[in-house]
């Protein structure tokens, strides 16, 4: 049967295509994803920080970090809205990207502003609740960055969704480390929370119209969606 | 004396004689010497200005390596223009400060409306280098041009019961993008206790690195207190009022729990959102010790002999 093994050959090369895309679209999006890193790599080797370019290295990976996590949480309200359930794919990736900034906005505060003093570092965090707020933000994220890989995902089971909706109260943390880290109450930090209290709202609103429709909850059709862990 | 005066002081001859302001000078002199517990101020203030002014020159002056200009004049807290500290060097543009006025009032013998000119030609401009502590923990060396606060003080003759001095900050948001934007309550207010204002490291500012303010430094005058934190050097003044309650100053309305009144430079009284311990001097790399009342210890400590600085921060 020649034409069902010439089928079965191009589903086969079908795949492999495609998979080599995904592959590509990943790469892609790390490429996005790092190029704000990358510029400000560039600027610091000009000496294009400003007066002040360790401030403005704090300044910066912050943003970006608080600017992933929201695209992280925007995943799966868009998808419903819009029905491009490929959007999934790329959450993993965006929430891995949060936590590479939230990572180097640490590390260049520990690192290049305290110098390393770790005993200042201790009483930041321990004593100062903006500073106390923000890296148990970066603790968690730490956390679901671990556990983010296909393993951890087959190890945990129902309990990975449990674990990785701390996402949430992490967008919470970020959110009033942003706002409080401001002398005034600025729009800036104010418009990234907002953002987050309606993307926390939208999923309440699926939540609850699913529930009226008896349909299933989220957490019961397993863990990722199998189209993630592809 | 006399001449001086009144041209400062823009009154006719005959309504003011010399013996009677020497008289409430003295007076004042004596409220305001009362106040100071220590010695080196006290003397001064005794000699009255004139040889003890020679001797001040260059007061506490600093052998540092001054900050860049180009640091001093960009990098900038100045919420009259906006929130970021390059907005007043980028949005100062349309700031008009000549002509310009302070108006002086409250318990003041010589209350009045003086022109710029009139106040600075009162005196021989000198340079002080100070370094300057930001309450966000960094620090310049900046090489101020201007003349002390009291020397002004001195010639408008405060009455015995005023106890502080309050300055205001120019209010003008058709040229301020940040009053627009009512960043914070404006106008600008701050003050110090009279034997602070009187303090010959007090100064009055008209330029930096000899040539004359920049907008985004508080252009045409602004007053510089560097053994405080900066946001107690108020910029672009056209008030100043003696009064005997201790004035609300702007970050203590807005923040009361963060800024005080006060506002010394202290390592050992944190800013709740982060440690004063140490500080970035701005064009270096590694953070270095915060120094008491920023270094000025020898001259100003003795203010505040005995007050609880945890407290009173």
């Amino acid at each position: 049967m020649p034409a069902v093994a010439a089928a079965a050959r191009a589903g086969e090369r079908d795949r492999e295509v495609r998979k080599r895309w995904r592959r590509a679209s990943h790469l892609a999006l790390w490429a996005l994803s790092l190029t704000p890193a990358a510029v400000t790599l560039v600027d610091a080797f000009t000496g294009r920080l400003g007066v002040n370019p360790i401030e403005t290295l704090t300044d910066r990976t912050g943003w970006w970090a608080i600017f992933h996590l929201l695209l992280t949480l925007a995943v799966t309200p868009l998808r419903r809205i819009t029905g491009w359930h490929w959007l999934v794919r790329y959450r993993r990736q965006l929430g891995l990207g949060a936590f590479v900034y939230a990572s180097l906005h640490l590390g260049v505060y520990a690192f290049l502003d305290l110098g390393l003093d770790l005993s200042h570092l201790v009483e930041d965090v321990l004593e100062r609740p903006f500073m106390t707020i923000g890296f148990t933000a970066w603790l968690i994220l730490l956390a679901l960055a671990v556990t983010s890989t296909d393993g951890w995902i087959r190890r945990l089971g129902r309990r990975w969704a449990a674990l990785h909706r701390l996402v949430y109260p992490a967008a919470g943390l970020v959110s009033l480390h942003f706002v409080w880290g401001q002398k005034t109450l600025q729009a800036e930090p104010l418009v990234f929370t907002g953002a987050f209290a309606l993307l926390l709202g939208a999923r309440v609103v699926f939540a609850l119209r699913r529930r009226a429709r008896g349909g299933p909850e989220p957490g019961r059709r397993g863990t990722a969606p199998l189209s993630e862990r592809a | 004396m006399p001449s001086i005066l009144n041209r400062l002081l823009k009154v006719p001859e005959d309504e003011v004689t010399p013996e009677e302001l020497y008289l409430s000078r003295r007076t004042f002199m004596r409220a305001a010497a009362s106040l100071v517990v220590g010695t080196a101020a006290a003397a001064a203030l005794g000699q009255g200005a004139g040889a003890a002014d020679d001797e001040l020159r260059g007061l506490g002056d600093t052998d540092e390596r001054w900050t860049d200009y180009e640091a001093i004049t960009t990098y900038n807290n100045f919420y009259e223009f906006g929130y970021d500290k390059s907005d007043p060097s980028r949005l100062s543009g349309d700031f008009v400060t000549d002509p310009w006025s302070v108006t002086v009032g409250g318990l003041v013998e010589n209350p009045g409306t003086y022109s710029l000119e009139e106040i600075v030609s009162q005196f021989e401009i000198e340079r002080r280098v100070y370094r300057l502590r930001c309450v966000e923990a960094w620090s310049m060396v900046i090489p101020w041009n201007g003349f002390m606060l009291r020397d002004l003080i001195e010639l408008l003759v405060p009455k015995p019961e005023a106890r502080y001095v309050r300055f205001e900050a120019v209010f003008r948001p058709e040229q301020m993008p940040g009053q627009r934007r009512e960043l914070l309550p404006f106008p600008y207010v701050e003050g110090l206790r009279m034997d602070e204002a009187m303090n010959p490291l007090t100064f009055m500012a008209t330029g930096i690195y000899d040539k004359p303010l920049k907008n985004a430094n508080g252009a045409p005058i602004r007053l510089v207190v560097p053994w405080k934190y900066g946001f107690k050097s108020i910029k672009s003044i056209v008030k100043i009022d003696f009064v005997a309650e201790q004035p609300r100053n702007t970050w203590n309305v807005v923040a009361p729990h963060e800024y005080g009144f006060y506002a010394n430079v202290n390592p050992n009284v944190d800013h709740p959102r982060w440690s004063q311990r140490t500080e970035r001097r701005i064009g270096e790399f590694r953070r270095r010790e915060t120094l008491m009342f920023n270094g000025y210890g020898e001259l100003v400590a003795h203010m505040y002999e005995g007050m609880d600085l945890v407290r009173n921060f």
